[in-house]
């Protein structure tokens, strides 16, 4: 310590009254003030964060008392006798989110692809925006879209489709009514895809350019070079848009709620009907007769607010990692 | 050519116009959505429909009339409850705020944006359904404002950082104080951007269904004041569609519409306010 310079000594312990003396003037200028003001608004948003744990916590404690964390593999729903498990609706939940991503990944990354590497500036800018559009069209006008002309063609033409030509899969047998697990996997793919190709683009536009040149210098073709080279280096950024657009798929509500069939079963094949756990609160929630049943709603809100929290917690990490990487070696 | 340089140059052609393919589907899916939209909900769109309120079931004709004002009254609320809250916390990000601090906003509001709009629902279920026993225009409207504050907090905070160094350092050189500088200078600066980001936010929650479910609850009727339950269009389109009418699946055509055109107006409407300006912050 002794050896440090005297400034840097007095910077970090200041006399506590010239401190003081600098915060008044502060307040006299009105500085103090417009930044403890502004603070405080900053502030307001843990507060609101940590008030909506807390109800979520305290207003669903009578299933926690009474199920436990059997509530989470209970395969019964029934409001009548009051028994209540969530286990349904977080196989319903699960499994139309990870079709949705299994198609909407190839689909958004291609594009992606395109757009970053393939179209011109200017056009790729026009089409990126047309993209973001279709990330802006509110669910319910996809849910409409999904009932009347989603629905009745996944059960003429995809329904029969897959059943014939992969119908020795568990997932594609039994009968076939349109409205289910694969048309809410549908709509979703529909839902999350804009996700994907914005920030997969954004992230891929940001590779160096010399990556590419070297790669094209090597002999590499341009599909090589995007690749075996500019796709890898933009991996983790890929991947946090996966994550992304999962924390949302397994939120999406409204679409997914009017195409889903709404029956709390487990069912292997994809053409059945299904229930996500978003689906059932926006259900059923009016109609919770009891504190029991409505409370058991919440502790599924609870459940969703917890998975989503972490999905897109990590998601949020792995980008703020790579653009620290990316400004640290540029 | 060796056989295997024809393989690569096959592989290279055929996969790129594959990408080509991803992007032309997920475009077209936007297209046939406008285009379905504007064949179905165009035709029933009419005067009526904008000024009259619900008919009975099995009665001809009729409107939204009550949706629309209800759309507006809860999107109000919203504004009046989350922008200020949002601009400010903005403002203390861009402008006042420390490192750690500011990170921890950062990265709460973000994981607040991600929270699935349903659970904003049950949010302002408890707080306020619960306390006052009935559904009201207020839930659904602080339902809509919490989830404007993380989008708009953000944006501010993006466009304030935009604003040249050079601006800021004239101010403080002409001798203004801190918040002077800011309030007089840096913020007008960046008004342009500021206000767009908050028309778009406004633009996303208006079409959001899933928090007013059990919040504004729905209305045949005209609502008065923000303490009954209100009609909204999203929620009108959703009762509507899933409705076993047919005269009814038609007016959620054209509420779809309606709904759709405001969105798409707000969205390419920011985008034309700021492509005017020549660093657009991404």
């Amino acid at each position: 310590m002794a050896s440090l310079p005297i400034a840097v000594e007095r910077r970090s312990r200041p006399p506590s009254r010239g401190r003081v003396r600098a915060f008044v003037a502060g307040l006299r200028s009105g500085d103090e003030i417009a930044h403890l003001i502004t603070l405080m608004f900053a502030a307001s948003i843990f507060l609101i964060t940590a008030l909506l744990v807390f109800e979520l916590w305290r207003n669903s404690a009578l299933p926690r008392e009474h199920f436990g964390w059997r509530f989470l593999w209970t395969r019964v729903w029934d409001p009548v006798f009051e028994n209540f498990g969530a286990l349904p609706f977080i196989y319903g939940t699960v499994v139309t989110s990870s079709v949705a991503l299994l198609l909407a990944v190839p689909l958004g990354v291609g594009a992606a692809i395109f757009l970053a590497e393939l179209a011109p500036r200017r056009i790729s800018n026009g089409l990126t925006f047309l993209i973001e559009l279709l990330a802006a069209i509110p669910s319910v006008i996809i849910g409409v879209l999904g009932i009347f002309i989603l629905v009745p063609v996944v059960r003429t033409t995809v329904e029969p489709f897959l059943k014939k030509t992969l119908g020795f899969l568990p997932l594609f047998q039994g009968p076939m009514f349109g409205i289910g697990l694969l048309a809410a996997s549908l709509v979703l793919t529909i839902m999350v895809v804009p996700f994907i190709i914005s920030i997969s683009r954004e992230v891929l536009l940001a590779v160096p350019v010399e990556q590419r040149e070297a790669a094209l210098a090597l002999g590499a073709t341009k599909w090589e070079t995007t690749w075996k080279v500019v796709v890898p280096y933009a991996r983790t950024g890929i991947f946090s848009s996966v994550f992304l657009a999962l924390a949302r798929a397994l939120g999406e509500t409204m679409a997914v709620t009017m195409v889903i069939g709404n029956d709390p079963k487990i069912n292997a094949s994809l053409f059945a009907p299904g229930y996500s756990i978003a689906a059932v609160i926006a259900n059923e929630f009016t109609e919770a007769t009891g504190r029991l049943y409505l409370q058991s709603l919440i502790e599924l809100g609870l459940v969703l607010f917890v998975v989503t929290i972490i999905i897109n917690g990590l998601a949020r990490l792995l980008i703020l990692t790579t653009t620290r990487r990316a400004t640290a070696h540029p | 050519m060796s056989y295997r340089l024809v393989w690569r140059k096959a592989v290279n052609v055929v996969m790129l116009s594959l990408t080509g393919l991803c992007a032309l589907t997920s475009l077209s899916v936007l297209f046939f959505i406008l285009g379905y939209l504007i064949w179905k909900g165009g035709s029933h769109l009419s005067w009526s429909f904008l000024t009259h309120l619900p008919a009975p079931v099995g009665e001809e004709g009729g409107g939204m009339a009550n949706a629309i004002v209800g759309s507006g009254k809860l999107l109000l609320i919203a504004a009046l409850t989350g922008i200020p809250v949002g601009f400010l916390g903005g403002v203390y990000l861009a402008e006042f705020g420390g490192k750690t601090f500011s990170f921890l906003v950062r990265y709460t509001a973000d994981l607040l944006n991600g929270v699935p709009s349903i659970v904003m629902g049950i949010f302002a279920y408890t707080i306020v359904v619960m306390p006052m026993g009935h559904f009201s225009a207020l839930a659904g409207g602080l339902a809509l404002g919490v989830m404007l504050i993380p989008i708009v907090v953000r944006s501010t905070e993006e466009f304030l950082r935009a604003v040249p160094i050079t601006l800021r350092e004239g101010a403080l050189a002409l001798g203004a104080t801190k918040w002077r500088a800011v309030a007089t200078v840096i913020v007008p600066a960046a008004f342009q951007g500021i206000a767009t980001g908050m028309l778009l936010s406004l633009a996303r929650v208006a079409g959001e269904t899933a928090p007013l479910l059990f919040t504004s609850f729905s209305n045949q009727f005209w609502s008065s004041g923000f303490n009954q339950p209100t009609a909204s269009l999203p929620v009108m389109i959703y009762t509507y569609a899933i409705s076993p009418y047919d005269d009814w699946h038609r007016q959620a055509w054209a509420a779809g519409l309606l709904l759709l055109a405001l969105v798409l107006m707000a969205n390419v409407g920011a985008r034309l306010l700021l492509s005017r300006r020549v660093a657009t912050p991404r």
